[in-house]
């Protein structure tokens, strides 16, 4: 049955090498690529719900020597989310690069960048999980110049690609610390051994650091809007939804699995604090952007704030059940982020594609010219303001009723306030695009396949994760069936 | 799935899939879109027909589905949803006709029928929240499918209207959340129940549930147009006169006040909140309001404006009501609900008969009018009266009993004051308008809609106003008969108060 480890992480792998070679298919590949990880994702998280737990060694090497594959239910929630996230990008894509050159240069790359994602939600220890990062920061930074003409855009390529490998550094280093003082990189060995010590807690700041960097908390933000805001549509849609948050994923698994005897409730509200910070920071900037890209890359980092404030809230919850339902609220702020920031980006880019800008004082007669991707926007706008019935809404019930039982109502304070300010960017990309153009002016349609997958992942982010949203517990409380988390 | 789950979703669906349906249509397709519209209300009024037999039965309707652990999205249907539900429904029929009608040949039609759907999907969804969660989900839901209508136009007037629209509600659908949040952690799932629930919970501390209280009213207060958060409203006046009319009349600002109402009946119960001593309070604020109201009604010469201060003062009425303790004083109050709704939509509908057919925008311009639009003005005249509170009309039956209850409540002395300055003020803004419609010598009209045969305007425009006028007299004429809004009044004030 864990043969289906191998699945998600071969599949894309192949896609990418296939698609060097054979650049003429790569079109009709991609597509058939995007809808088997949907499938074996789908399969991945049914077999999870009913309790089979997967665990896999490559060629049969015994752990610490051979590579590892392990999935839970937090790790068969995010595979699903990248393939529903990836898929709708891939069919967007085949219509967003006009040009056939460049996507024939695209997509062995973003099937690079998917193989790396998988990768590192599967791995089960801790060198693996450090060489996936590499993987994936240096993909993500190719993609990011791909059909780029400004150098603008290269520069922040460029610093992006730094930055990344700045954090996977760090993160290596914490890695060698492990390594020296416990003799193991595997996370199930590790679980139970590890200590308060001074090299453990040296160890876990440099893993956390580097993790923080990948993750864009403030104040290592710096370089995400420059990257996220000039990177063309679909890997922006990818960068903001998945490779921040597989990022924040690890950190996850080493808070509050492998470190948990290390995390103490001022380390937690260390990083709520940090959190919040990025939370009104980041849409107090989104509120004064000038470019919708932009706003949705600060939008990302204030959202991203939002998973930070979760943790000091959970670690103050009194009784392992509350905290478990706790963090399926987080789990599910986390995918409704990833599904409605990609439907963003991918609306966002049908307009600067026929519009040749993004800039919002500009966005007069959207409303009327792209009615579908204007209501991807609004929805996707509903989502990540967190307003009902999205799954976001009930996450920030979830945090609030958290934060007031808790006795922490400043963590509450935070979370309003940060909502009503995501509410006024939102309001003002809407108000922007609704004004009408004179009559003269001409009104020109546009492809539906182009606007499709925007207001597909809205609909899903809004109305699909808020209603079905009752099974993603259950599917947590099956899939942590082993003792963690 | 048996009849009691499944009837509230399809009242639900029976606007939804038609809105659905008609955001994917194209401008042309304007046949199709009419008759989707048409399928759609005369469907729910049927339904909903099925649902006040089934209610008067005392059959039990609940549809309930679990979105969180801990939080239920619950569809339960009692006699004040079915108040809430009906009004919507009917004045839902006649408002899409009016609509089809009015929005003949401009633009953006599939977006606004689009929204006007799931606006009144959202109304009934409010109607029938079983709990304090579901009530908000459709509170929020309602805010967000209206801001398109408001901003319709795309005037930058309509979308800086449509954005303080949208800036009080959300603020205020914060405050109702923390409320409701809040009341969750305390009091667990707060479901609605008659005669409340907080009242049976032990150990709840009395200070926690007045702030509570502060933030719920304040919150529902923003939709309800409550001293000093009415801002927004007449604001939104720049809307296209059939959203005004719904928006006066059943959704939004309705929305807040059933809200109240909810609150102070269905979870602190009503008792429960005089011996909190949160009710007079309320009830000082809502008399402010309906005096405030009156008064700056009275100098605007923009005739919508002068409708929406109008609004302002009589759905405080409701308020006024909830915040007496006493079943006549509830039944003055709630009756108003339905009463209000009816008289002010024909308001709306003839104003926006003047404004469509003739230019008329201003009270200044309406000299003589009532002559070339007989039908019309005759409507808005038994309305304005209504508004006055003159009998038979349905406005005077709130009014006596909302007086009786004052008087049953021994709050007589404050509240009889205000009734009366509030019928002269009503007095005082509508009597000078009907008095230029029907004695005034006609002047030239700003312009004329071409109409092509003899008639005052487009039959779908002037039906409606003469129609909900005729309403507006018959459930004041025939309250006694059995199923008047009147009547099913008794029947909640009744189970309020476990009698």
């Amino acid at each position: 049955m864990s043969t289906i480890l191998i699945v998600v992480v071969i599949v894309p792998l192949l896609a990418s090498l296939t698609c060097l070679m054979l650049p003429r298919l790569s079109d009709r590949l991609s597509l058939g690529t995007g809808l088997v990880q949907l499938i074996t994702g789908g399969l991945l998280i049914q077999s999870l719900a009913s309790g089979i737990s997967h665990f896999h060694e490559l060629g049969g090497w015994s752990p610490g020597l051979g590579i590892a594959l392990r999935a839970d239910a937090l790790a068969g929630a995010l595979v699903l989310l990248c393939a529903i996230v990836s898929l709708a990008a891939t069919v967007y894509a085949r219509r967003y690069f006009t040009c056939v050159e460049t996507r024939y240069r695209f997509w062995p790359l973003w099937w690079l960048l998917s193989t790396a994602i998988y990768a590192l939600l599967l791995s089960a220890d801790l060198f693996n999980l450090y060489v996936t990062l590499e993987l994936l920061g240096l993909s993500a930074a190719a993609l990011c110049t791909i059909g780029a003409a400004k150098t603008e855009a290269l520069r922040s390529a460029l610093r992006y690609l730094m930055l990344g490998l700045v954090g996977s550094l760090l993160f290596l280093a914490g890695v060698s610390m492990v390594y020296a003082e416990y003799g193991t990189l595997s996370l199930m060995a590790l679980a139970g051994q590890i200590a308060q010590t001074p090299a453990t807690l040296v160890a876990l700041l440099l893993l956390s650091s580097g993790l923080l960097v990948k993750c864009a908390l403030v104040p290592l933000h710096f370089w995400l809007p420059a990257a996220h805001g000039s990177a063309p549509a679909p890997v922006s849609a990818v960068l903001s939804a998945l490779v921040v948050k597989v990022a924040f994923y690890l950190l996850l698994r080493l808070w509050f699995e492998l470190f948990s005897p290390v995390m103490t409730s001022l380390f937690a509200t260390l990083i709520g604090g940090l959190g919040a910070i990025a939370v009104i920071w980041g849409s107090l900037r989104a509120l004064t952007a000038a470019r919708l890209k932009l706003l949705a890359a600060y939008s990302t980092l204030s959202q991203m704030g939002y998973l930070f404030v979760f943790i000091p809230v959970l670690a103050a919850l009194p009784d392992e059940e509350t905290r478990q339902l706790g963090f399926g609220a987080l789990v599910l702020f986390a995918l409704s982020h990833g599904i409605a920031k990609a439907a963003l980006f991918l609306g966002i880019g049908v307009i600067q594609l026929q519009v040749g800008h993004d800039r919002i004082d500009q966005l007069a007669g959207s409303a009327q010219r792209f009615p579908i991707a204007f209501f991807a926007i609004g929805l996707a706008g509903v989502a990540l303001v967190g307003l009902p019935p999205s799954g976001a809404f009930l996450a920030k019930w979830s945090l609030i009723s958290n934060s007031l039982l808790t006795g922490q109502w400043w963590w509450m304070v935070v979370t309003l306030t940060g909502t009503l300010l995501a509410a006024a960017y939102f309001i003002r990309v809407l108000g922007a695009g609704f004004v009408t153009l004179g009559p003269e002016a001409p009104v020109k349609g546009v492809g539906v396949s182009l606007q499709a997958p925007a207001l597909v992942l809205a609909c899903l982010a809004t109305f699909g994760l808020g209603l079905g949203a009752a099974s993603l517990w259950d599917v947590l409380a099956m899939g942590s069936a082993g003792g963690q988390l | 799935m048996s009849m009691g789950e499944l009837l509230p979703l399809m009242i639900l669906c029976s606007s939804l899939i038609p809105g659905l349906i008609i955001f994917a249509l194209s401008e042309e397709q304007h046949r199709l879109r009419s008759g989707l519209n048409m399928v759609g209300a005369v469907a729910k009024l049927l339904l909903v027909a099925g649902l006040i037999w089934g209610v008067y039965q005392e059959q039990v309707f609940e549809a309930r589905w679990t979105l969180a652990p801990g939080l239920d999205f619950v569809l339960h249907v009692d006699a004040l949803s079915v108040l809430f539900v009906s009004l919507s429904t009917l004045l839902w029929l006649v408002t899409t006709v009016y609509a089809i009608g009015y929005l003949e040949d401009s633009p953006d039609r599939s977006r606004f029928f689009g929204f006007f759907s799931l606006c009144v999907t959202a109304t009934v969804g409010l109607a029938m929240a079983g709990n304090l969660f579901t009530f908000v989900v459709f509170y929020e839901a309602l805010t967000l499918a209206t801001y398109p209508l408001v901003a319709h136009k795309g005037t930058p007037e309509a979308v800086r209207g449509a954005r303080i629209y949208l800036g009080y509600t959300l603020a205020g659908g914060l405050l109702l959340l923390i409320g409701a949040v809040w009341l969750r952690t305390l009091a667990g799932p707060l479901e609605f129940s008659e005669g409340g629930i907080l009242g049976d919970i032990p150990g709840l501390d009395p200070d926690n549930l007045r702030w509570i209280f502060l933030l719920l009213m304040a919150g529902l207060g923003v939709k309800a147009a409550l001293f000093p958060l009415h801002g927004w409203l007449p604001r939104a006046m720049v809307a296209p006169a059939p959203v005004s009319a719904l928006l006066h009349a059943v959704a939004v600002v309705k929305a807040g006040a059933f809200g109240i109402v909810r609150v102070v009946y269905d979870v602190y119960g009503v008792e429960f909140s005089a011996h909190l001593g949160v009710l007079v309070p309320l009830g000082m604020l809502a008399a402010f309001t309906i005096v405030y109201g009156s008064v700056r009604a009275l100098s605007q010469d923009h005739l919508k404006k002068r409708l929406a201060y109008s609004t302002v003062s009589q759905v405080s009425y409701i308020a006024l009501g909830a915040s007496i303790l006493g079943p006549l004083a509830t039944i003055g109050g709630v009756v108003h609900l339905v009463h209000q709704g009816i008289m002010k939509i024909t308001l709306f509908f003839a104003a926006g008969n003047y404004a469509e057919t003739l230019g008329v925008h201003r009270v200044s311009e309406m000299d003589g009018i009532g002559r070339r639009m007989p039908a019309t003005t005759l409507a808005f005249t038994v309305a304005a009266l209504g508004m006055i509170g003159l009998p038979p009309v349905a406005g005077f039956i709130s009014k006596w009993y909302l007086g009786l209850g004052a008087l049953e409540a021994s709050q007589g002395i404050w509240v009889i004051p205000v009734l009366v300055a509030s019928s002269l003020l009503n007095a005082a803004y509508f009597l000078p308008i009907l008095y230029r419609a029907w004695f005034m010598p006609q002047r030239d009209w700003p312009r004329q809609m071409h109409i092509g045969y003899r008639g005052e305007t487009l039959p779908s425009l002037q039906w409606p106003p003469v129609i909900t006028a005729t309403l507006a007299l018959l459930v004041g004429g025939l309250a006694a008969a059995p199923f008047s809004p009147l009547e099913w009044v008794e029947l909640i004030a009744l189970r309020e108060y476990r009698l």
